[in-house]
């Protein structure tokens, strides 16, 4: 079995990433102008909604309830769908499902694909497997364009194009797209994508999508956008394939209202997405003639088994975590070294793994909870972080220093005289570091804190040798 | 009313100062202070670094500490999140019922400094006397876990000669994040500089915060690129009068 998350099993660890990205001004500026530009717009509408927090706490019930429930209603989505006319295919990892998205495609002679934005194609890399087979896809949400044509990698789940600037994505359309020329106006880059992929709308046959929801009961698809792109790869095409993890399901059509409200506003800062497709098997006359559904596991039924970080697979990939996140505000995307950035990204790429991978995105979070307080449904995201850097601890992929550091720690904090003790030692130990009651240089684990910031020094008297003075001169 | 103070380790050897001022507070209000010389650390060091185990022995030395005092304060509102959103999980994992039922009876107890002064002692003016330019840095935990909301700047409003001015992307981590600051201080320390251009762009003398370690951090900032501007906890503002003034 070979689960794969993109390419983060061959990522460099956070903070070596992380260092790299950060000295890039230009990345930074875009990063922070683009998630402040979200982040205001996704306030302002999610303030209009009186009964948000109760959306929320429905969205996190509904979401509960079907995955303590997953088989039921996976199966029943199965055979609602089949009956409709779709062919539903079962892929327990990223290889097999990137067989069966092939094998339909050759069986129908095609060479080439249009695709609307799927993280999970990202996920089990597709385009990759594709194009070894000699099939060409073609992204066509805008940004997927952008990143596709300029041999990049999403850094945002939603915008993965986000840390692009308007002139570097110019310089990209003009090169990749062969343009002699083209206006710096968001409108003339815009018309130039629209005159790229309206062609390729109308000629290639088949289509691949994502979903956003699966409906069990009538055994629908959904998919919502904002540039319509999306619609026409979801109709014009003779065939469908849709790759969708089995975490997206839902009950039926009646739990879609909660949904529709909580994503595009927590996502886009859009009261409804422009764009809201939902179509159920195939219909005679009527866009594709063939649909076929891939269902993936990929490590997913993995983080199901674990109660205390199970809600992880609640994520219904909004992106607010990303815009609200600090950290991320620094890094951008690319640092996470996964398709899923940002602080859904910390907690669901190493868990699909197996915490084989990736065991230092546990850590890229300050835990400041920012990403909780905006998540629509609830994830308590710094309480998976905390258990994941649990499971990091248990599993001994630890430097033995820090190890020895905190064993240390936990020993002299066990007991009030042995702590008075490591006081006075670590007074001792400082004296050469220390002066003004500041120290501007330390060795170690705790260089990086004197990099840029100077340290406290302990002072010669501790509270508690100040309290015990006090109470005896009374 | 007797207060228990719960200094926490941090603050016990490195910030004496907002101990003192903590005592000197709630002393001057007319209440008792004792300081139970057992207590160590809460364990949020340990626990939020993945250190589960080790976290355990401090959560019960914390309950045989404090099992019967009738009001603890804490002048840190990060250790006070540390127990109030970790501590009832991890007496659930402990397996032990008395732990548990410990545990259950003693949170209702622990305030957070501001949280006592306002909640439960129904103060807000202190009888403080501090005239200077000053800007109140929430600490995430302060604002997202205990939801302190305005109950610091309330106490502040009511100091004698303060000048107070609203910090620019106040919701914004520091960077600090315990042993964050150490594992990632090229992210950390990115994220502090935004905060400390924040601070800089309020022209304030005194960086104010209910969190030492928020404080220790944007401090080691503002003191390495010498801004002159100082942090200073909540508690020694409020602690001091206008005989301090003259005494110095």
């Amino acid at each position: 079995m070979s689960v794969r998350v993109g390419e983060a099993a061959q990522a460099p660890p956070f903070p070596e990433a992380a260092k790299t990205l950060i000295a890039n001004s230009q990345l930074r500026r875009n990063v922070r102008n683009a998630t402040d530009i979200i982040r205001n717009k996704r306030n302002r509408v999610v303030g209009e909604v009186e009964d948000w927090q109760e959306l929320r706490d429905a969205a996190k019930s509904i979401k509960d309830h079907t995955l303590r429930h997953l088989d039921h209603y996976l199966l029943q989505f199965e055979e609602a769908c089949t009956r409709a006319g779709g062919k539903v295919h079962w892929a327990k990892d990223a290889d097999e499902a990137n067989r069966i998205i092939t094998e339909i495609i050759q069986s129908h002679q095609q060479n080439e694909v249009i695709k609307v934005k799927t993280m999970t194609s990202d996920e089990t890399r597709l385009n990759v497997a594709l194009e070894k087979a000699g099939i060409t896809p073609y992204e066509t949400d805008l940004a997927d364009l952008i990143v596709q044509l300029g041999e990049d990698k999403p850094s945002h789940i939603v915008v993965p194009a986000l840390h692009r600037n308007r002139m570097e994505i110019r310089e990209i359309f003009m090169r990749k797209m062969g343009l002699d020329s083209l206006g710096y106006q968001p409108e003339d880059i815009a018309a130039a994508a629209r005159a790229y992929l309206r062609e390729r709308f109308l000629r290639v046959k088949i289509g691949i999508s994502g979903a956003n929801f699966l409906l069990a009961e009538s055994g629908s698809v959904c998919v919502v956008e904002s540039e319509g792109n999306g619609r026409m790869c979801l109709s014009l095409p003779d065939v469908l394939i849709s790759l969708v993890g089995i975490e997206k399901i839902i009950p039926s059509f009646r739990e879609l209202e909660v949904f529709l409200q909580l994503l595009p506003r927590s996502a886009t800062g859009e009261r409804m997405n422009p764009y809201n497709s939902i179509w159920t098997g195939v219909t005679p006359g009527d866009g594709p003639q063939e649909f076929h559904i891939v269902l993936l596991d990929n490590g997913r039924t993995k983080v199901l088994a674990d109660e205390a970080s199970r809600e992880t697979l609640d994520c219904i990939r909004c992106g607010a975590c990303l815009n609200a996140c600090p950290v991320y505000r620094q890094t951008g995307g690319h640092a996470y070294g996964s398709i899923y950035a940002g602080p859904i990204g910390a907690i669901l790429t190493p868990q699909l793994q197996s915490m084989e991978h990736s065991q230092t995105l546990p850590y890229a979070s300050s835990l400041c909870g920012a990403c909780y307080e905006v998540c629509p449904v609830k994830i308590n995201i710094p309480e998976i972080l905390i258990h994941l850097r649990t499971k990091v601890v248990e599993s001994g992929e630890v430097p033995i220093t820090e190890k020895l550091a905190m064993k240390g720690a936990a020993f002299a904090m066990g007991d009030a005289d042995r702590l008075s003790i490591a006081h006075a030692f670590a007074r001792v130990a400082q004296s050469p570091f220390s002066h003004d009651g500041k120290i501007e240089r330390l060795p170690g684990m705790l260089a990086g804190w004197t990099a840029f910031r100077d340290m406290s020094a302990i002072p010669d008297q501790s509270f508690r040798d100040w309290w015990k003075d006090r109470e005896k001169s009374r | 009313m007797l207060i228990s103070l719960f200094i926490t380790c941090y603050n016990d050897a490195l910030f004496p100062e907002t101990g003192k001022a903590v005592v000197k507070v709630l002393e001057r209000l007319g209440h008792q202070v004792e300081f139970r010389s057992a207590q160590t650390c809460c364990g949020q060091m340990h626990y939020n670094t993945g250190y589960r185990q080790e976290s355990f022995p401090l959560l019960r030395q914390f309950l045989k500490v404090f099992a019967d005092a009738e009001v603890i304060c804490c002048p840190s509102s990060s250790c006070v999140s540390m127990m109030r959103d970790h501590y009832p999980k991890m007496a659930e994992e402990m397996g032990d019922p008395e732990v548990i039922e410990q545990v259950n009876r003693i949170l209702p107890r622990v305030y957070e400094f501001s949280e006592l002064l306002v909640d439960k002692l129904g103060v807000t003016d202190v009888g403080a006397f501090y005239p200077h330019t000053v800007t109140m840095h929430s600490s995430c935990h302060g604002l997202r876990s205990l939801h302190l909301g305005n109950k610091p700047t309330e106490l502040l409003k009511k100091v004698q000669g303060i000048t107070l001015i609203d910090l620019p992307q106040s919701e914004q981590c520091c960077g600090f994040g315990g042993t964050f600051a150490i594992k990632n201080s090229d992210v950390s320390a990115a994220m502090l500089s935004e905060k400390v251009q924040c601070v800089l762009e309020t022209k304030a003398e005194i960086c104010t915060g209910a969190d030492n370690s928020c404080l220790m951090h944007i401090g080691g900032a503002l003191s390495r690129q010498r801004t002159g501007v100082r942090p200073v906890h909540l508690a020694e503002i409020l602690a001091s009068t206008e005989k301090d003034g003259r005494q110095q």
